[in-house]
């Protein structure tokens, strides 16, 4: 089989990989072909083409009518570069340039290939050749030279023999690119515990809520019952690390029923009159929860879909999420505003190794 | 007729254009006697690769990625991979004065107001698309016809890297404009890497420069885009290349065909002009969808803000099946022990993921232990005439298939009008049950057209021809094949399984008994091909070829499929 002896030029209908019947390989396993004699190349058919000069003659002038084709797409190519300016911001002026542009390009193209391929199939010649295959593996000699180079490399090196040298050479190898690799420490910043910035957030007590993007701070009597806002902390819009805090303190507030709540007794006082905050920040991989189902109280992730229960202070009721949102305490100033009471208890977002 | 071309060491020569060849004989000695380029033409320029469509779709993935070089080479030229805050005032009035990113305002500003540039930018983006598709039907065509037997196991899994390379590189790529949907795909890497045990936390803070996003990101995914990951994977294309090369191309059964030769055309001057023309037409069809359809709106999108999100979102589709495993695992999979949080919700999918990589790249080596088979093969098989790997790799594709359209559960409710809850449940099966399913009803269709095949041989094919005989039988004329399209479909091997046989200490071990019971699983279940004898015996049986009357009673059919099929 694949690793008899190649008998120099390989006469394609004698030879057949299914001449035996059984074959062991070297596992033991036996092998059956059939013993069906391999016919041989097929007579070779010739082409319209090769029998028809008229026919010949119209795949010749195909040929080259589709290479002129192609130069006339470039050439629409670039006149579409020239006549569709898109300098003054006009919508559909960048559709036509977009457009143009690029079916004079794919005209091109496709000029040219189908060209080729055309001049492939029906006017080069077309009788297959055969190559003949040898086993992957070098022959023999080769392979014992290869060996014979490893053992006298070895000996006039004396690397086997010397095995202070070669086993320190191997350590050094091993130790060199330590330096290298610590140097990409300085990825994150040294002055900084990342295990101490994902437990905290910019709330702090006494934080305005105030609304996302605006930055304008919300009274408890703006809250109906049923609706929602996307919060942010006051002071956040002008921050300049502005979207390492949103991505850790954005808030949803909802009002709801207070008799629709059900509130444990260690988070009593943590909603004002049915007025509630959560983290927005999902708890699985960090996804904002941006979707509030009003009729269900659900709070849905669209990244991942877990469903957390407004109602039963944001339990997951559905999805790979385990933890419920974050509850952000809240109260209301003197003048009526909506403020934190604290930062959020536990960390928000995506869990992490070091969190619990 | 055919040539055959030897190939054998020759001594070398230089070259000695023929006098009087003008400036092209005068640039062809000038070259060779520089580089001795006369030798390579002379080795490859009639090289034989054999056809078949099926080749084409490694094509389809060489030349997309030349076309994903070419125009990626000209977006560098006006990308800023910075995350300066920026405000916008370009061309796109609905974002005019929108605080955003450098990146994201050049991301705008290749597609507003450069001409061409949204073509370009378009191009990319769908030839990027078209390479990560190709490589992945091109991994199941290798599959399927088990063109990654030896001595191709190892190209199998420079393949294999250059997959996972593809992938990567499409995910960096579509992190770079920093718009919403990108941002949104990196905070959940950023959440998937923090959920890893011991090295999470660091891990993000490392990637990321400090906390989520940062202004690192995007700079830093830029060279590995640009040149960390496109070197490496130019570097394992030549390679691959090298090696299709070494092996000579595979060829499916044909007449001629054996496994010591390859029959097609030479690369001077039909493949070149076939394959050379393929780059063209495949470079086309990338320019035609970009010229119509767009791609990765991101000035839809907006820039990236952590607290926003549109619902619907979803990844590329090739970086779906990841996003899918994440929204398959069963609620409740996170604990506290030890004093550390353990996200098996994040721990379990990235392992399976893994497991399922691992198993494609290591899939040939399984294949070669559990067969015994040490030999080299390159004609292929039909994937019906190996059946268990058929039915392996149809329960893997059924398993990427449930997973990937996990991510898309939340479309497919809001479409059908489905519950969420329901269309995950109904994946989840899918992904657990699926695979089983399809291994089973793979194998048996396998099984039944491999019987097809071989009463075609030894009895032809129906003709549709009704005969009334002189006695009054009406029978149906069964016309038999010619030589050469028999050849085609008993060119294939039985395998019978290992025997469990005690070893040279005369002992069983363990894991002889695993690979015996393997083998058993692999091929208890086969069809031998129709030898000489039978043929004969079919033929000699009142079906004289050249007539072709008379079916073969059905008894006498049955009895012949019965037994040669081993159970």
């Amino acid at each position: 089989m694949a690793h008899d002896e190649v008998s120099g030029i390989d006469s394609a209908a004698s030879d057949s990989s299914a001449v035996e019947t059984s074959h062991r390989t070297s596992a033991g396993t036996a092998v059956i072909g059939s013993d069906v004699e391999n016919p041989g190349e097929p007579p070779h058919r010739a082409r319209v083409t090769d029998l028809d000069p008229a026919k010949a003659k119209h795949a010749d002038r195909t040929v080259y009518t589709l290479f002129y084709l192609s130069i006339a797409g470039s050439i629409f190519a670039l006149a579409a570069y020239m006549a569709f300016p898109i300098e003054d911001g006009d919508p559909v002026a960048l559709r036509l340039n977009t457009l143009f542009i690029g079916l004079g390009s794919a005209l091109a193209l496709f000029g040219i290939g189908l060209a080729a391929v055309h001049w492939g199939k029906a006017l080069m010649v077309d009788k297959e050749g055969i190559d003949v295959r040898h086993p992957v593996r070098g022959t023999d000699e080769t392979r014992a030279r290869a060996v014979e180079i490893f053992d006298q490399a070895d000996k006039e090196s004396g690397f086997g023999r010397r095995t202070l040298i070669r086993n320190s050479l191997i350590g050094a190898i091993i130790a060199f690119p330590l330096p290298g690799l610590v140097l990409f420490r300085g990825l994150g910043p040294q002055d900084q515990d990342p295990v101490e910035l994902l437990s905290h957030t910019m709330w702090k007590k006494g934080s305005r809520l105030t609304l996302d993007p605006s930055g304008i701070p919300v009274r408890a009597s703006d809250i109906t019952i049923g609706s929602v806002f996307h919060i942010i902390p006051e002071g956040l819009n002008e921050r300049e690390d502005l979207l390492e805090q949103k991505a850790k303190a954005a808030v949803l507030l909802m009002r709801l029923d207070p008799a629709d709540l059900n509130i444990s007794p260690e988070r009593e006082g943590w909603s004002y009159d049915g007025i509630v905050a959560y983290s927005k920040i999902c708890t699985h991989v960090g996804c904002p929860v941006a979707l509030y189902e009003q009729q269900t109280h659900h709070l849905l992730c669209p990244c991942h879909q877990s469903t957390f229960d407004v109602v039963n202070e944001a339990k997951v009721i559905f999805g790979p999420a385990k933890r419920p949102l974050p509850q952000l305490p809240i109260e209301v100033d003197s003048e009526g505003y909506l403020v934190a009471q604290s930062d959020f208890h536990e960390p928000v977002g995506p869990s992490f190794w070091e969190r619990s | 007729m055919t040539s055959t071309i030897e190939r054998t060491e020759a001594a070398e020569s230089p070259a000695t254009p023929k006098k009087g060849g003008g400036i092209t004989g005068a640039a062809a000695n000038y070259l060779d006697e520089r580089t001795s380029i006369s030798a390579v033409v002379k080795e490859f320029g009639r090289k034989i690769f054999p056809d078949h469509w099926s080749f084409m779709l490694g094509e389809v993935a060489l030349y997309s990625f030349v076309v994903i070089i070419l125009s990626g080479t000209f977006l560098t030229f006006f990308f800023q991979a910075s995350m300066v805050e920026t405000h916008y005032e370009g061309a796109f009035v609905p974002l005019k004065g929108v605080e955003m990113s450098a990146a994201m305002d050049s991301a705008l500003h290749i597609s507003f107001d450069v001409r061409g540039g949204l073509l370009v930018r378009q191009i990319h983006h769908w030839a990027a698309l078209l390479f990560i598709a190709s490589i992945g039907l091109h991994m199941l065509r290798v599959f399927f016809t088990g063109a990654f037997r030896k001595p191709r196991e190892l190209n199998w899994m420079i393949g294999f890297v250059l997959f996972v390379l593809a992938m990567a590189e499409g995910f960096t790529g579509y992190s770079l404009p920093d718009d919403l949907l990108s941002g949104n795909g990196l905070r959940i890497i950023d959440g998937l890497i923090k959920g890893m045990p011991v090295i999470g936390t660091w891990t993000s803070f490392l990637l990321f420069g400090g906390e989520f996003p940062g202004t690192a990101i995007v700079g830093r995914l830029y060279t590995l885009h640009i040149l960390l990951l496109p070197a490496i994977l130019v570097a394992f294309l030549a390679l691959h290349l090298v090696f299709v090369v070494v092996h000579k191309h595979t060829q499916f059964a044909g007449p001629g065909r054996t496994e010591k030769n390859v029959i097609g055309y030479p690369i001077l001057p039909v493949y070149a002009a076939k394959a050379g023309g393929f780059f063209f037409l495949v470079f086309g069809v990338i320019a035609l969808m970009a010229s119509f359809f767009t791609i990765n709106p991101i000035w839809n999108y907006g820039p990236y803000d952590p607290s926003p999100v549109s619902a619907g979102t979803q990844p590329d589709w090739y970086i779906g099946f990841a996003d899918g495993a994440l929204r398959l695992i069963p609620p409740g999979l996170e604990f506290v022990w030890l004093n550390h949080t353990w996200s098996f919700n994040i721990i379990i999918p990235v392992i399976a993921l893994v497991l399922l990589l691992l198993f494609v790249a290591i899939y040939p080596f399984v294949e070669s232990w559990v067969t015994g088979d040490k030999r080299e093969h390159h004609i292929l098989d039909r994937p019906r005439n190996a059946p268990t790997r058929t039915a392996i790799g149809a329960a893997g594709v059924t398993f990427y298939a449930a997973l990937w359209a996990a991510a898309s559960s939340d479309l497919m409710a809001t479409h059908f009008q489905l519950s969420i809850e329901g269309v995950i449940h109904v994946v989840q099966a899918w992904a657990v049950l699926g695979p089983f399913i399809a291994y089973f009803i793979t194998k048996r269709v396998c099984i039944g057209l491999m019987k097809k095949d071989r009463e075609i041989v030894l009895h032809g094919y129906e003709s549709g021809r009704i005969v009334r005989l002189p006695g009054g039988e009406y029978i149906e004329v069964h016309e038999q094949l010619d030589d050469y399209e028999r050849w085609k479909l008993v060119d294939y091997e039985s395998f019978e399984p290992i025997m469990l046989r005690p070893n040279s200490n005369g002992k069983i071990t363990p894991v002889m008994r695993l690979r015996s019971a393997m083998s058993n699983w692999f091929f208890e279940d086969r069809i031998a091909p129709a030898s000489r004898a039978e043929l004969d015996a079919a033929h000699g049986h009142g079906h004289a070829p050249a007539v072709g009357t008379g079916s073969p009673a059905r008894g006498e059919l049955e009895d012949q499929t019965g037994g040669n099929t081993h159970h």
